[in-house]
């Protein structure tokens, strides 16, 4: 992005003007590219900075969660069927040995929570990887070859977007069974169908543009186009989407595993716990069913504001779901 | 206008088509068949009546010869027979639409006026500490997914309120209107507010945002240099110009929520479209899931039209073509 708008913009360091040339008036308007001045924007955002500080929180809680497994001397799956639930066998509220109560099963809920949030990052993280890349390439091959090409991809998409998200991504699920890759995969299939019409819709515009004929005229291939000439600048836009396309996908996971079609247990994961927790709340194990629901909205919460802050810093023209 | 209705219908059906080549393919790819046909017959049945099974339900046909006859009985309007239940699929289905109807209907009714209520205040109050208050609460419930949100309503207005005496709203299930008025009404009031408080961010936002794109424009000034009263500014100039995408958003939601609020249905034991899709699903029911997937697709493609056909009556601009 910098590189291009560098070359259409006169050059930054062009001779001042005989009224600012002195000293450090000059060096105050020192050229900044787009990406510091975002940058910039984007350190002075309050909100922004709070909720990327609750983010890394919850990374260092699921890389130490082995750190509080051995601590605490509870391992996620361990079941404590002795000290962990009542003498009628139901969960123990939070005591000084299980911080967050335990589960129906006599199980650290603290434990569970801390090695749950790996799999919400790492689903959030690798779905939205995976959505983005499928979607550039799509979108970029969709809006620079034109033709057939793009009205195959174009139909795909509309297919994608009018077929019962929730049901498909269950029926592939629930055939092709539940695991870790599984779910990743299908929230990044489904998923990839709107990166796709945005990067398609500006790399219609984009290509149209002196630089990319320029290109073509020193005989670049349409790949080095693509990827060399045009990505670069339809980067902002993906990374801006790509934030707010965590929560979402975490969201999506937590959702599936709740509906029993996620990650499979015994592995500790949030929505699971929730799915656990709907049939004892019943019986006052209130805790059970709070703490994974917190830790759960913190971090979409997170997510969400920091992904606006990124908006806002680095595309202060696209359109903002919040302020 | 026929001609555009024609052009669109025609496209409906296309992509109800291909959803339902789809749902074939995912089943037959997968152990489907044969599970099917290993559960219905039972644990100790001999391969000969495991084959019988598959033979009585076709399963043991080509794939086109199955996807043929699927697609001769829904030319006559029938959806087939669920595998388990010696039911037909129509009939399943028209028994749980009203219930995802009831709930879809009330729910919309309600993010509707809270949503686009506390965007036209939140505009016509721009960074009023009332206008950041609406942003927090979209937000918050923006993030909030909507089973957590359903089961922590649960928690609170059923269970606390039930363990101190008050019965005021059933813990699961869904009793329809016409056996009992009261008792439906009470039973949808959570899965209302589940639904609503979280789709009511999207259009909080919605309604602000086009708002205040508008509020700068030049007919703007000449309606409020006329004279306009302010009311009339707000609710017939401004409020007009976020009617369009709050459409555009409605229309989706509904063509999905139609399909089954699969979610909201099973948080709250409702055994509405969704709840049962999903239930096929695991039990590998295809005529069910199918047919649940073709109501879907179809309450998606008249949205969609519905929503375009409405762009030209709300807005003159628009040519439809």
């Amino acid at each position: 992005m910098s590189q291009s708008l560098a070359a259409a913009a006169p050059p930054p360091t062009e001779p001042p003007s005989p009224a600012v040339a002195e000293g450090a008036a000059a060096k105050k308007i020192e050229g900044r590219s787009p990406w510091r001045l975002g940058m910039e924007r984007l350190l002075r955002d309050r909100a922004a900075m709070i909720s990327l500080g609750v983010i890394i929180l919850i990374v260092l809680l699921a890389i130490f969660a082995p750190v509080i497994a051995a601590i605490t001397g509870h391992g996620p799956d361990e079941q404590f069927a002795a000290t962990g639930l009542t003498a009628i066998g139901q969960p123990k509220g939070p005591n000084s040995t299980f911080l967050l109560g335990t589960d129906n099963l006599g199980r650290d809920v603290f434990v569970r929570i801390a090695y749950g949030a790996r799999i919400s990052l790492i689903v959030g993280v690798a779905a939205t990887a995976l959505t983005v890349v499928v979607g550039a390439v799509a979108g970029l091959v969709s809006g620079y070859f034109g033709g057939l090409t793009d009205t195959l991809i174009a139909r795909f998409i509309d297919w994608l977007l009018a077929i019962p998200f929730l049901l498909f991504a269950i029926s592939l699920v629930v055939i092709i069974g539940p695991s870790l890759v599984v779910v990743i995969i299908v929230i990044g299939f489904f998923g990839w169908a709107s990166v796709g019409r945005i990067v398609r819709g500006q790399v219609l515009s984009i290509k149209e543009k002196e630089y990319i004929e320029a290109a073509r005229a020193l005989g670049a291939s349409s790949w080095r186009i693509m990827f060399v000439d045009i990505l670069p600048n339809v980067l902002a836009p993906i990374i801006v989407y790509a934030t707010l396309l965590i929560p979402l996908a975490i969201v999506t996971e937590a959702s599936l595993s709740y509906l029993g079609v996620g990650i499979p247990p015994p592995t500790p994961d949030w929505g699971q716990m929730i799915n656990d927790a709907q049939n004892v709340y019943q019986y006052g194990a209130w805790w059970f069913l709070v703490f994974p629901s917190i830790a759960l909205l913190v971090t979409t919460l997170s997510f969400n504001i920091f992904g606006d802050g990124v908006r806002d810093a680095f595309d202060p023209r696209g359109d903002r779901l919040f302020v | 206008m026929a001609r555009f209705l024609i052009r669109r219908i025609l496209q409906g059906i296309l992509v109800m088509w291909l959803v339902t080549v789809s749902v074939f393919l995912i089943f037959f790819v997968g152990p489907g068949p044969s599970s099917v046909a290993r559960a219905l017959a039972g644990k100790s049945a001999t391969p000969q009546v495991v084959a019988a099974v598959s033979h009585r339900l076709l399963l043991d046909r080509p794939l086109y010869v199955q996807y043929g006859h699927f697609l001769w009985l829904l030319l006559h309007g029938n959806l087939g027979y669920s595998f388990y239940h010696s039911e037909s699929v129509n009939s399943i289905i028209a028994a749980a639409f009203p219930i995802t109807l009831s709930l879809v209907i009330g729910a919309s009714i309600l993010w509707v006026i809270m949503g686009v209520l506390s965007g036209v205040l939140s505009a016509v109050r721009a960074r009023s500490l009332m206008d950041r208050t609406f942003t927090v609460l979209a937000l918050f419930f923006y993030s909030m997914p909507t089973f957590v949100l359903g089961l922590l309503l649960l928690l609170v207005f059923y269970y606390e309120f039930t363990i101190h005496g008050i019965h005021l709203f059933p813990g699961s299930g869904y009793t329809s209107f016409t056996t009992n008025p009261g008792a439906w009404f009470r039973g949808l009031v959570l899965p209302w507010l589940t639904l609503s408080l979280v789709q009511a961010a999207i259009y909080t936002r919605l309604t602000r945002g086009s708002m205040l794109d508008v509020m700068g424009e030049d007919y703007i000034r000449t309606a409020r240099a006329k004279g306009m009263p302010e009311r009339r500014v707000i609710f017939k100039h401004e409020l007009r110009a976020a009617l369009t995408p709050i459409v555009t958003q409605f229309g989706i939601d509904v063509g999905v929520l139609l399909g089954g609020a699969v979610i909201t249905e099973t948080v709250f034991g409702m055994p509405g479209l969704g709840f049962t899709a999903v239930q096929a699903i695991q039990e590998q029911d295809l005529p069910v899931v199918i047919g649940v997937v073709i109501v879907t697709a179809a309450a998606v493609v008249v949205a969609n039209i519905i929503v375009d056909a409405l762009y030209a009556v709300l807005d003159p601009r628009v040519r439809l073509h």
